[in-house]
Protein backbone atom coordinates (compact mmCIF):
# COMPACT_ATOMS: atom_id res chain seq x y z
CA UNK A 1 0.00 0.00 0.00
CA UNK A 2 2.80 2.56 0.50
CA UNK A 3 4.33 2.42 -2.57
CA UNK A 4 1.40 3.26 -4.34
CA UNK A 5 1.25 6.83 -5.78
CA UNK A 6 -1.30 9.45 -4.38
CA UNK A 7 -3.76 8.94 -7.53
CA UNK A 8 -3.56 5.40 -6.88
CA UNK A 9 -4.77 5.94 -3.27
CA UNK A 10 -7.16 8.15 -4.56
CA UNK A 11 -8.61 5.50 -6.65
CA UNK A 12 -8.50 3.03 -3.67
CA UNK A 13 -10.28 5.46 -1.52
CA UNK A 14 -12.87 5.94 -4.17
CA UNK A 15 -13.20 2.59 -4.93
CA UNK A 16 -13.48 1.17 -0.94
CA UNK A 17 -10.78 -0.91 -1.22
CA UNK A 18 -9.33 0.57 1.94
CA UNK A 19 -10.52 3.39 4.35
CA UNK A 20 -8.67 6.45 4.90
CA UNK A 21 -8.31 5.20 8.90
CA UNK A 22 -6.82 1.94 7.60
CA UNK A 23 -4.15 3.98 5.10
CA UNK A 24 -3.31 6.42 8.17
CA UNK A 25 -2.77 3.05 10.12
CA UNK A 26 -0.73 2.40 7.85
CA UNK A 27 1.69 5.06 7.07
CA UNK A 28 1.69 5.53 11.05
CA UNK A 29 2.84 2.24 11.67
CA UNK A 30 5.42 2.64 9.32
CA UNK A 31 6.81 5.91 10.70
CA UNK A 32 7.10 4.45 14.41
CA UNK A 33 8.75 1.28 12.80
CA UNK A 34 11.29 2.71 10.28
CA UNK A 35 11.50 6.60 10.87
CA UNK A 36 14.56 5.64 13.61
CA UNK A 37 16.50 4.92 10.78
CA UNK A 38 15.97 8.19 8.85
CA UNK A 39 14.69 10.87 11.51
CA UNK A 40 12.40 12.14 8.59
CA UNK A 41 10.16 13.21 11.58
CA UNK A 42 10.11 15.65 14.09
CA UNK A 43 6.55 15.50 15.29
CA UNK A 44 4.08 12.67 14.86
CA UNK A 45 0.50 13.42 14.92
CA UNK A 46 -1.30 10.05 15.07
CA UNK A 47 -4.26 11.30 17.64
CA UNK A 48 -5.07 14.26 15.15
CA UNK A 49 -4.47 12.09 11.81
CA UNK A 50 -6.67 9.29 13.07
CA UNK A 51 -9.42 11.90 13.63
CA UNK A 52 -8.86 13.53 10.34
CA UNK A 53 -8.89 10.09 8.38
CA UNK A 54 -12.46 8.76 9.90
CA UNK A 55 -13.61 12.29 9.33
CA UNK A 56 -12.05 12.16 5.70
CA UNK A 57 -13.99 8.54 5.70
CA UNK A 58 -17.26 10.21 6.48
CA UNK A 59 -17.01 12.25 3.75
CA UNK A 60 -16.00 9.78 1.52
CA UNK A 61 -19.17 7.94 2.24
CA UNK A 62 -21.39 10.75 1.04
CA UNK A 63 -21.14 9.99 -2.66
CA UNK A 64 -21.01 14.29 -3.37
CA UNK A 65 -17.68 14.23 -2.13
CA UNK A 66 -15.96 16.01 -4.70
CA UNK A 67 -12.60 16.54 -3.47
CA UNK A 68 -9.92 13.96 -5.07
CA UNK A 69 -7.56 13.96 -1.99
CA UNK A 70 -10.19 13.24 0.25
CA UNK A 71 -8.39 11.10 2.58
CA UNK A 72 -4.78 11.27 2.10
CA UNK A 73 -2.32 11.36 4.39
CA UNK A 74 0.70 13.55 3.69
CA UNK A 75 3.63 15.16 5.89
CA UNK A 76 4.02 18.77 6.41
CA UNK A 77 7.35 20.39 6.50
CA UNK A 78 8.15 21.66 9.97
CA UNK A 79 8.13 25.31 8.45
CA UNK A 80 4.38 26.11 8.22
CA UNK A 81 2.62 26.63 11.10
CA UNK A 82 -0.12 24.08 12.18
CA UNK A 83 -2.60 25.50 14.87
CA UNK A 84 -2.24 23.66 17.94
CA UNK A 85 0.88 21.43 16.83
CA UNK A 86 4.63 22.40 17.48
CA UNK A 87 5.87 23.93 14.97
CA UNK A 88 9.97 24.40 15.31
CA UNK A 89 11.47 25.45 12.29
CA UNK A 90 13.94 23.10 12.87
CA UNK A 91 15.24 25.33 15.59
CA UNK A 92 15.50 25.19 19.40
CA UNK A 93 14.13 29.02 19.17
CA UNK A 94 10.73 27.38 18.51
CA UNK A 95 10.78 24.41 19.92
CA UNK A 96 8.29 25.26 22.40
CA UNK A 97 6.28 27.10 19.31
CA UNK A 98 2.53 25.99 19.34
CA UNK A 99 0.74 27.98 16.65
CA UNK A 100 -2.07 29.56 17.30
CA UNK A 101 -3.32 29.28 13.54
CA UNK A 102 -2.56 27.33 10.40
CA UNK A 103 -0.81 27.86 7.62
CA UNK A 104 -2.70 28.39 4.56
CA UNK A 105 -1.30 25.61 2.50
CA UNK A 106 -2.35 24.11 5.83
CA UNK A 107 -5.87 25.45 6.06
CA UNK A 108 -6.20 24.32 2.33
CA UNK A 109 -5.28 20.80 3.16
CA UNK A 110 -7.14 20.43 5.43
CA UNK A 111 -9.99 21.54 3.89
CA UNK A 112 -9.82 19.16 0.92
CA UNK A 113 -9.55 16.10 3.39
CA UNK A 114 -5.90 15.49 3.59
CA UNK A 115 -4.82 13.74 6.56
CA UNK A 116 -1.41 15.31 7.82
CA UNK A 117 0.68 12.21 9.67
CA UNK A 118 3.16 14.59 11.07
CA UNK A 119 5.81 17.02 11.25
CA UNK A 120 8.87 16.78 9.08
CA UNK A 121 12.64 17.76 9.78
CA UNK A 122 14.64 20.20 8.15
CA UNK A 123 17.43 22.65 7.84
CA UNK A 124 17.05 25.55 11.00
CA UNK A 125 14.72 27.88 9.54
CA UNK A 126 15.23 26.79 5.83
CA UNK A 127 19.28 27.70 6.08
CA UNK A 128 21.05 24.66 4.58
CA UNK A 129 21.26 21.95 1.86
CA UNK A 130 21.91 18.92 3.99
CA UNK A 131 19.71 18.93 6.94
CA UNK A 132 22.61 18.95 9.18
CA UNK A 133 22.01 22.28 10.39
CA UNK A 134 18.36 20.76 12.18
CA UNK A 135 18.31 20.98 15.91
CA UNK A 136 16.61 17.70 16.14
CA UNK A 137 19.53 15.85 14.57
CA UNK A 138 20.43 15.23 10.68
CA UNK A 139 17.82 13.03 8.55
CA UNK A 140 19.31 10.26 6.22
CA UNK A 141 19.25 9.11 2.82
CA UNK A 142 16.82 6.18 2.69
CA UNK A 143 19.60 5.51 -0.57
CA UNK A 144 22.15 5.08 1.50
CA UNK A 145 22.29 6.23 5.06
CA UNK A 146 25.40 7.39 5.40
CA UNK A 147 25.07 10.22 2.94
CA UNK A 148 22.90 13.55 3.35
CA UNK A 149 19.18 14.12 2.07
CA UNK A 150 19.57 17.42 0.84
CA UNK A 151 17.52 20.33 1.91
CA UNK A 152 16.25 22.30 3.60
CA UNK A 153 13.09 19.53 3.19
CA UNK A 154 15.34 17.05 3.89
CA UNK A 155 13.07 14.91 5.90
CA UNK A 156 9.52 15.45 3.53
CA UNK A 157 12.09 14.28 0.55
CA UNK A 158 13.21 11.10 3.21
CA UNK A 159 9.40 10.75 3.86
CA UNK A 160 8.54 10.43 0.33
CA UNK A 161 11.62 8.25 -0.15
CA UNK A 162 11.29 5.90 2.45
CA UNK A 163 7.80 5.36 1.63
CA UNK A 164 6.16 6.88 5.20
CA UNK A 165 4.18 9.00 3.64
CA UNK A 166 2.91 9.16 -0.33
CA UNK A 167 3.43 12.90 -0.85
CA UNK A 168 4.91 15.76 1.48
CA UNK A 169 5.02 19.47 1.37
CA UNK A 170 8.24 21.17 1.10
CA UNK A 171 9.60 24.91 0.52
CA UNK A 172 12.76 25.87 -1.59
CA UNK A 173 14.58 29.43 -1.47
CA UNK A 174 17.26 28.53 -3.12
CA UNK A 175 16.61 24.77 -4.33
CA UNK A 176 15.29 23.52 -0.75
CA UNK A 177 12.61 21.35 -2.56
CA UNK A 178 14.11 20.53 -5.40
CA UNK A 179 17.60 19.52 -4.33
CA UNK A 180 16.82 16.73 -1.63
CA UNK A 181 14.09 16.03 -3.99
CA UNK A 182 17.10 15.22 -6.56
CA UNK A 183 19.38 13.40 -3.85
CA UNK A 184 16.26 11.20 -2.29
CA UNK A 185 15.26 10.03 -6.02
CA UNK A 186 11.58 11.51 -5.56
CA UNK A 187 9.32 14.39 -7.45
CA UNK A 188 9.85 18.44 -6.22
CA UNK A 189 8.39 20.93 -7.65
CA UNK A 190 9.08 24.73 -6.74
CA UNK A 191 5.84 26.72 -8.41
CA UNK A 192 6.47 30.42 -9.79
CA UNK A 193 7.13 32.85 -6.90
CA UNK A 194 3.84 34.17 -5.70
CA UNK A 195 1.83 31.01 -7.19
CA UNK A 196 1.63 29.35 -3.21
CA UNK A 197 0.17 31.28 -0.33
CA UNK A 198 3.59 32.36 2.19
CA UNK A 199 0.95 32.59 4.73
CA UNK A 200 1.94 31.04 7.79
CA UNK A 201 4.88 29.65 6.24
CA UNK A 202 7.81 30.81 8.30
CA UNK A 203 9.66 33.63 6.42
CA UNK A 204 13.36 32.71 5.33
CA UNK A 205 13.66 35.00 2.96
CA UNK A 206 10.65 35.98 1.84
CA UNK A 207 10.94 37.78 -1.87
CA UNK A 208 12.34 34.03 -2.67
CA UNK A 209 10.40 31.60 -0.64
CA UNK A 210 8.02 29.02 -2.05
CA UNK A 211 5.99 26.32 -0.99
CA UNK A 212 5.63 23.30 -3.06
CA UNK A 213 4.59 19.55 -3.65
CA UNK A 214 7.05 17.09 -2.86
CA UNK A 215 6.05 13.48 -4.36
CA UNK A 216 7.04 10.31 -5.93
CA UNK A 217 5.12 11.37 -9.46
CA UNK A 218 4.34 14.13 -11.41
CA UNK A 219 1.02 13.40 -11.49
CA UNK A 220 0.93 13.81 -7.71
CA UNK A 221 2.78 16.75 -7.57
CA UNK A 222 -0.20 17.99 -9.87
CA UNK A 223 -2.74 16.68 -7.42
CA UNK A 224 -1.39 18.79 -4.77
CA UNK A 225 -1.09 21.72 -6.22
CA UNK A 226 -4.67 21.60 -7.39
CA UNK A 227 -4.85 22.24 -3.83
CA UNK A 228 -1.91 24.03 -2.32
CA UNK A 229 -1.89 27.28 -5.33
CA UNK A 230 -4.10 29.81 -5.50
CA UNK A 231 -4.18 33.84 -5.09
CA UNK A 232 -3.99 34.87 -1.42
CA UNK A 233 -5.54 37.67 0.62
CA UNK A 234 -3.18 37.62 3.75
CA UNK A 235 0.04 36.61 1.98
CA UNK A 236 1.24 40.29 0.26
CA UNK A 237 3.33 38.97 -2.20
CA UNK A 238 0.33 36.44 -3.10
CA UNK A 239 -0.10 36.64 -7.13
CA UNK A 240 -3.43 37.06 -8.54
CA UNK A 241 -3.19 34.62 -11.47
CA UNK A 242 -5.69 32.16 -13.18
CA UNK A 243 -4.74 28.89 -11.48
CA UNK A 244 -5.59 26.11 -14.12
CA UNK A 245 -6.21 22.31 -12.94
CA UNK A 246 -2.72 21.01 -13.49
CA UNK A 247 -3.49 17.57 -14.33
CA UNK A 248 -5.48 18.87 -17.42
CA UNK A 249 -2.87 18.76 -19.60
CA UNK A 250 -0.44 16.01 -17.94
CA UNK A 251 -1.04 13.79 -21.32
CA UNK A 252 -0.07 16.38 -23.72
CA UNK A 253 1.94 15.26 -26.86
CA UNK A 254 5.59 16.39 -26.80
CA UNK A 255 5.89 16.76 -30.47
CA UNK A 256 7.16 20.05 -31.28
CA UNK A 257 8.51 20.99 -27.41
CA UNK A 258 11.60 23.07 -27.81
CA UNK A 259 14.00 22.42 -25.07
CA UNK A 260 16.96 24.21 -23.84
CA UNK A 261 20.47 23.00 -22.26
CA UNK A 262 22.18 26.43 -20.97
CA UNK A 263 25.66 25.41 -21.80
CA UNK A 264 26.94 26.66 -18.15
CA UNK A 265 24.85 23.98 -16.99
CA UNK A 266 27.48 21.24 -18.07
CA UNK A 267 30.66 22.88 -17.14
CA UNK A 268 33.44 21.91 -14.92
CA UNK A 269 32.48 20.60 -11.52
CA UNK A 270 29.12 18.61 -13.14
CA UNK A 271 29.65 15.11 -11.99
CA UNK A 272 30.53 12.62 -15.36
CA UNK A 273 28.12 10.08 -14.42
CA UNK A 274 25.06 12.89 -13.64
CA UNK A 275 25.74 14.16 -16.59
CA UNK A 276 25.53 10.87 -18.70
CA UNK A 277 22.41 10.44 -16.95
CA UNK A 278 20.79 13.65 -18.07
CA UNK A 279 22.19 13.23 -21.76
CA UNK A 280 20.10 9.78 -21.39
CA UNK A 281 16.89 11.96 -20.53
CA UNK A 282 17.29 14.16 -22.96
CA UNK A 283 17.31 11.61 -26.04
CA UNK A 284 13.99 10.29 -24.25
CA UNK A 285 12.69 13.39 -24.66
CA UNK A 286 13.77 13.48 -28.15
CA UNK A 287 12.22 10.27 -28.99
CA UNK A 288 8.92 11.96 -27.71
CA UNK A 289 9.35 14.74 -30.28
CA UNK A 290 10.87 16.89 -28.80
CA UNK A 291 13.68 19.22 -29.96
CA UNK A 292 16.95 20.36 -28.01
CA UNK A 293 19.07 23.55 -28.57
CA UNK A 294 21.48 25.19 -26.13
CA UNK A 295 20.60 28.30 -24.64
CA UNK A 296 22.89 30.60 -22.80
CA UNK A 297 22.44 32.29 -19.18
CA UNK A 298 25.12 33.53 -19.16
CA UNK A 299 24.88 35.41 -15.52
CA UNK A 300 25.02 31.81 -13.98
CA UNK A 301 28.08 32.29 -12.09
CA UNK A 302 26.56 35.37 -10.03
CA UNK A 303 23.62 33.09 -8.73
CA UNK A 304 25.43 32.72 -5.94
CA UNK A 305 27.23 35.61 -4.76
CA UNK A 306 23.82 37.75 -5.51
CA UNK A 307 22.04 35.52 -3.59
CA UNK A 308 24.01 35.09 -0.65
CA UNK A 309 23.42 38.73 -0.02
CA UNK A 310 19.60 38.74 -0.47
CA UNK A 311 18.82 35.79 1.54
CA UNK A 312 20.99 36.58 4.35
CA UNK A 313 19.97 40.13 4.18
CA UNK A 314 15.89 39.48 4.04
CA UNK A 315 16.90 36.59 6.76
CA UNK A 316 18.27 39.18 9.14
CA UNK A 317 15.11 41.49 8.80
CA UNK A 318 12.75 38.84 8.97
CA UNK A 319 14.72 36.75 12.24
CA UNK A 320 15.02 39.79 14.26
CA UNK A 321 11.12 38.77 15.37
CA UNK A 322 13.02 36.07 17.53
CA UNK A 323 13.26 38.74 20.55
CA UNK A 324 12.45 36.34 23.43
CA UNK A 325 9.39 38.22 24.49
CA UNK A 326 6.68 37.34 22.50
CA UNK A 327 6.96 33.62 21.79
CA UNK A 328 9.95 30.84 21.35
CA UNK A 329 13.15 30.74 23.49
CA UNK A 330 13.89 32.90 25.94
CA UNK A 331 17.00 32.53 27.81
CA UNK A 332 17.13 31.95 31.97
CA UNK A 333 17.34 34.76 33.90
CA UNK A 334 17.77 37.95 31.49
CA UNK A 335 19.72 40.66 33.61
CA UNK A 336 18.82 43.47 31.36
CA UNK A 337 16.82 43.71 27.80
CA UNK A 338 19.65 44.26 25.72
CA UNK A 339 20.46 40.42 28.37
CA UNK A 340 17.51 39.05 27.19
CA UNK A 341 17.93 39.82 23.37
CA UNK A 342 21.20 38.45 22.70
CA UNK A 343 21.60 35.42 24.88
CA UNK A 344 17.88 34.28 23.83
CA UNK A 345 19.20 35.01 20.48
CA UNK A 346 23.18 33.46 20.96
CA UNK A 347 21.35 30.52 22.91
CA UNK A 348 18.18 29.54 20.32
CA UNK A 349 19.72 30.06 16.85
CA UNK A 350 22.55 27.29 15.81
CA UNK A 351 25.65 28.30 13.87
CA UNK A 352 24.34 28.63 10.01
CA UNK A 353 21.46 30.89 11.51
CA UNK A 354 23.84 33.14 13.08
CA UNK A 355 25.99 33.13 10.05
CA UNK A 356 23.28 33.80 7.74
CA UNK A 357 22.14 36.87 10.39
CA UNK A 358 25.44 38.33 10.43
CA UNK A 359 26.05 38.21 7.05
CA UNK A 360 22.57 40.10 6.44
CA UNK A 361 23.43 42.67 8.90
CA UNK A 362 26.99 43.39 7.61
CA UNK A 363 25.25 43.62 3.77
CA UNK A 364 22.39 46.15 5.43
CA UNK A 365 24.76 48.21 7.63
CA UNK A 366 25.49 51.85 6.55
CA UNK A 367 27.79 52.30 4.15
CA UNK A 368 27.69 48.77 2.88
CA UNK A 369 24.00 48.81 1.21
CA UNK A 370 25.02 50.27 -2.27
CA UNK A 371 27.97 47.61 -2.47
CA UNK A 372 25.94 44.42 -1.30
CA UNK A 373 22.45 44.56 -1.22
CA UNK A 374 21.77 47.19 -3.98
CA UNK A 375 24.47 45.40 -6.51
CA UNK A 376 23.27 41.94 -5.47
CA UNK A 377 19.45 43.22 -6.83
CA UNK A 378 20.82 44.80 -10.23
CA UNK A 379 22.35 41.00 -10.51
CA UNK A 380 19.25 39.61 -10.13
CA UNK A 381 17.53 41.73 -12.84
CA UNK A 382 20.39 40.52 -14.85
CA UNK A 383 19.68 37.01 -14.12
CA UNK A 384 16.14 37.32 -14.82
CA UNK A 385 17.00 38.89 -17.90
CA UNK A 386 18.57 35.78 -18.69
CA UNK A 387 15.56 33.34 -18.60
CA UNK A 388 13.77 36.25 -20.32
CA UNK A 389 15.63 35.79 -23.14
CA UNK A 390 16.33 31.78 -23.20
CA UNK A 391 12.10 31.51 -22.90
CA UNK A 392 12.09 33.62 -26.30
CA UNK A 393 14.36 30.48 -28.09
CA UNK A 394 12.82 27.47 -26.28
CA UNK A 395 9.70 26.11 -24.14
CA UNK A 396 11.32 24.84 -21.06
CA UNK A 397 15.11 24.73 -20.09
CA UNK A 398 16.96 21.01 -18.91
CA UNK A 399 19.73 20.17 -16.76
CA UNK A 400 20.91 18.48 -13.79
CA UNK A 401 19.90 19.74 -10.72
CA UNK A 402 22.90 19.37 -8.64
CA UNK A 403 26.43 19.00 -9.54
CA UNK A 404 26.87 15.71 -7.49
CA UNK A 405 25.14 12.82 -5.96
CA UNK A 406 24.27 13.04 -2.49
CA UNK A 407 27.29 13.73 -0.03
CA UNK A 408 28.24 12.17 2.87
CA UNK A 409 27.23 13.54 6.33
CA UNK A 410 29.85 15.68 7.78
CA UNK A 411 31.41 15.60 4.58
CA UNK A 412 30.88 19.76 4.03
CA UNK A 413 29.35 20.45 7.34
CA UNK A 414 32.43 22.56 8.38
CA UNK A 415 32.85 24.55 5.06
CA UNK A 416 29.70 26.59 4.81
CA UNK A 417 31.34 27.86 1.05
CA UNK A 418 31.64 24.80 0.06
CA UNK A 419 28.09 23.76 0.89
CA UNK A 420 26.65 26.71 -0.86
CA UNK A 421 28.49 26.04 -4.21
CA UNK A 422 26.49 22.75 -4.88
CA UNK A 423 23.52 24.70 -5.32
CA UNK A 424 24.83 25.81 -8.27
CA UNK A 425 21.96 24.77 -10.61
CA UNK A 426 18.86 26.05 -8.38
CA UNK A 427 19.64 29.47 -6.84
CA UNK A 428 19.44 31.38 -9.98
CA UNK A 429 15.87 29.62 -10.55
CA UNK A 430 14.44 31.58 -7.35
CA UNK A 431 16.40 34.61 -8.03
CA UNK A 432 14.60 35.02 -10.94
CA UNK A 433 10.78 34.01 -9.66
CA UNK A 434 10.60 31.00 -12.25
CA UNK A 435 9.19 27.51 -11.48
CA UNK A 436 11.80 24.67 -11.53
CA UNK A 437 11.33 20.57 -11.04
CA UNK A 438 13.48 18.43 -10.48
CA UNK A 439 12.48 14.50 -11.53
CA UNK A 440 14.45 10.97 -10.74
CA UNK A 441 16.35 10.21 -14.27
CA UNK A 442 18.73 7.89 -12.97
CA UNK A 443 21.47 6.32 -10.76
CA UNK A 444 25.17 7.30 -10.07
CA UNK A 445 27.05 4.93 -7.43
CA UNK A 446 23.52 3.43 -6.70
CA UNK A 447 22.32 7.36 -5.36
CA UNK A 448 19.83 8.80 -7.62
CA UNK A 449 19.82 11.53 -9.96
CA UNK A 450 17.70 14.99 -10.28
CA UNK A 451 16.59 16.37 -13.82
CA UNK A 452 15.48 19.37 -13.48
CA UNK A 453 13.01 21.50 -15.57
CA UNK A 454 12.83 25.08 -15.64
CA UNK A 455 9.91 26.70 -17.18
CA UNK A 456 8.42 30.23 -18.07
CA UNK A 457 6.21 32.25 -15.66
CA UNK A 458 2.92 30.30 -14.33
CA UNK A 459 3.87 27.37 -16.61
CA UNK A 460 3.96 24.61 -14.12
CA UNK A 461 1.44 22.81 -15.87
CA UNK A 462 3.24 22.21 -18.89
CA UNK A 463 6.22 20.98 -16.84
CA UNK A 464 4.39 18.46 -15.38
CA UNK A 465 3.19 17.34 -18.91
CA UNK A 466 6.78 17.15 -19.49
CA UNK A 467 7.49 15.18 -16.44
CA UNK A 468 4.14 12.84 -16.59
CA UNK A 469 5.06 11.60 -20.34
CA UNK A 470 9.00 11.16 -19.06
CA UNK A 471 7.37 9.15 -16.11
CA UNK A 472 5.40 6.68 -18.43
CA UNK A 473 8.34 5.59 -20.58
CA UNK A 474 11.21 5.22 -17.82
CA UNK A 475 10.81 3.95 -14.70
CA UNK A 476 13.30 5.75 -12.46
CA UNK A 477 10.30 7.44 -10.41
CA UNK A 478 8.76 3.54 -9.18
CA UNK A 479 12.58 2.50 -8.21
CA UNK A 480 12.92 2.59 -3.98
CA UNK A 481 15.65 2.53 -1.91
CA UNK A 482 17.25 -0.15 -0.86
CA UNK A 483 15.17 -2.17 1.93
CA UNK A 484 12.06 -0.79 0.91
CA UNK A 485 10.00 -3.64 0.59
CA UNK A 486 6.20 -3.08 -1.41
CA UNK B 1 36.27 40.85 1.35
CA UNK B 2 37.88 40.64 4.64
CA UNK B 3 36.02 41.66 7.97
CA UNK B 4 38.08 42.43 11.53
CA UNK B 5 37.55 41.72 14.61
CA UNK B 6 36.05 44.54 15.59
CA UNK B 7 33.64 44.89 12.88
CA UNK B 8 32.40 41.06 13.46
CA UNK B 9 31.87 42.69 17.22
CA UNK B 10 29.53 45.50 16.06
CA UNK B 11 27.63 43.33 13.71
CA UNK B 12 26.80 41.13 16.32
CA UNK B 13 25.65 44.32 18.34
CA UNK B 14 23.43 45.37 15.55
CA UNK B 15 21.98 41.61 15.22
CA UNK B 16 21.33 41.57 19.12
CA UNK B 17 23.66 37.87 18.81
CA UNK B 18 25.83 37.69 22.12
CA UNK B 19 29.17 36.10 20.93
CA UNK B 20 31.61 34.28 23.46
CA UNK B 21 35.29 35.43 23.42
CA UNK B 22 36.05 31.86 21.91
CA UNK B 23 33.92 32.31 19.17
CA UNK B 24 35.37 34.83 17.34
CA UNK B 25 38.39 33.87 15.35
CA UNK B 26 36.14 30.97 13.97
CA UNK B 27 32.94 33.41 13.33
CA UNK B 28 35.22 36.04 11.78
CA UNK B 29 36.75 33.57 9.24
CA UNK B 30 33.48 32.27 8.05
CA UNK B 31 32.31 35.58 7.42
CA UNK B 32 35.47 36.42 5.58
CA UNK B 33 35.02 33.37 3.54
CA UNK B 34 31.58 34.10 2.86
CA UNK B 35 32.18 38.06 1.43
CA UNK B 36 34.97 36.66 -0.46
CA UNK B 37 32.98 34.50 -2.28
CA UNK B 38 29.96 37.32 -2.07
CA UNK B 39 32.39 39.71 -3.36
CA UNK B 40 32.78 38.43 -7.00
CA UNK B 41 29.68 40.41 -7.62
CA UNK B 42 32.30 43.47 -7.49
CA UNK B 43 33.18 42.89 -10.69
CA UNK B 44 30.23 43.61 -12.36
CA UNK B 45 29.10 47.08 -14.07
CA UNK B 46 25.65 47.13 -13.49
CA UNK B 47 25.04 50.94 -13.88
CA UNK B 48 21.33 51.53 -15.84
CA UNK B 49 20.40 48.32 -14.46
CA UNK B 50 17.44 48.67 -12.45
CA UNK B 51 17.64 46.62 -8.86
CA UNK B 52 14.87 44.15 -8.54
CA UNK B 53 12.99 43.26 -5.43
CA UNK B 54 10.12 41.08 -6.53
CA UNK B 55 10.49 38.60 -9.64
CA UNK B 56 7.34 39.93 -11.07
CA UNK B 57 8.06 43.39 -10.63
CA UNK B 58 4.72 43.40 -8.31
CA UNK B 59 3.92 46.41 -6.01
CA UNK B 60 2.42 46.47 -2.08
CA UNK B 61 -1.38 45.52 -2.98
CA UNK B 62 -3.48 47.75 -0.75
CA UNK B 63 -6.60 46.51 1.00
CA UNK B 64 -9.28 49.19 3.03
CA UNK B 65 -8.43 50.57 6.01
CA UNK B 66 -10.91 47.72 7.40
CA UNK B 67 -10.65 46.24 10.72
CA UNK B 68 -10.53 42.38 9.31
CA UNK B 69 -8.71 40.46 11.96
CA UNK B 70 -10.18 39.17 15.44
CA UNK B 71 -9.29 39.88 18.80
CA UNK B 72 -6.82 37.06 19.76
CA UNK B 73 -4.71 38.31 22.42
CA UNK B 74 -5.73 35.87 25.22
CA UNK B 75 -4.43 33.00 22.60
CA UNK B 76 -1.36 35.09 21.33
CA UNK B 77 -0.04 35.63 25.04
CA UNK B 78 -0.73 32.06 26.24
CA UNK B 79 2.30 31.12 24.26
CA UNK B 80 4.29 33.94 25.47
CA UNK B 81 7.51 33.01 27.71
CA UNK B 82 6.20 35.70 30.31
CA UNK B 83 2.49 37.87 29.97
CA UNK B 84 0.05 39.31 32.70
CA UNK B 85 -2.84 41.01 32.65
CA UNK B 86 -2.43 41.65 28.95
CA UNK B 87 1.02 42.82 28.69
CA UNK B 88 4.35 41.04 28.15
CA UNK B 89 7.01 41.16 30.76
CA UNK B 90 10.69 42.06 30.01
CA UNK B 91 13.36 43.14 32.30
CA UNK B 92 12.64 46.65 33.62
CA UNK B 93 14.09 49.19 31.44
CA UNK B 94 13.74 52.06 33.53
CA UNK B 95 15.44 52.33 37.04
Amino acid sequence: MHTKTIAELVRGLHNRDFSSEELTRHFLRRIEQLDERYNSFISLTAEQALAQARQADQRLADSNETSLLCGIPLAQKDIFCTQGVRTSCGSKMLDNFIPPYNATVIQRLNDAGCVSLGKTNMDEFAMGSSNETSYYGPVRNPWDRECVPGGSSGGSAAAVSACLAPGATGTDTGGSIRQPASHCGVTGLKPTYGRVSRYGMIAFASSLDQGGPMTRTAEDAALLMNVMAGFDEKDSTSIDHAVPDFTTNLNNDLKGLRIGLPVEYFGDGLDVGIQNAIEQAIKTFESLGATVCDVHLPHTNLAIPAYYVIAPAEASANLSRYDGVRYGYRCEDPQDLFDLYTRTRAEGFGDEVKRRILVGTYALSAGYYDAYYRQAQRIRRLIKNDFVAAFEQVDVIMGPTTPTPAFKLGEKSTDPVAMYLGDIYTIAVNLAGVPGLSIPAGLVDSKPVGLQIIGNYFDESRMLNIAHRFQQVTDWHKQTAPGIDS
Amino acid sequence: MAIDREEIEKIATLARIKLDEQQIPQVTQSISDILALVDQMQSVDTDGVTAMANPLDATQRLRPDEVTERDERDAFQGIAPNAESGLYLVPKVIE
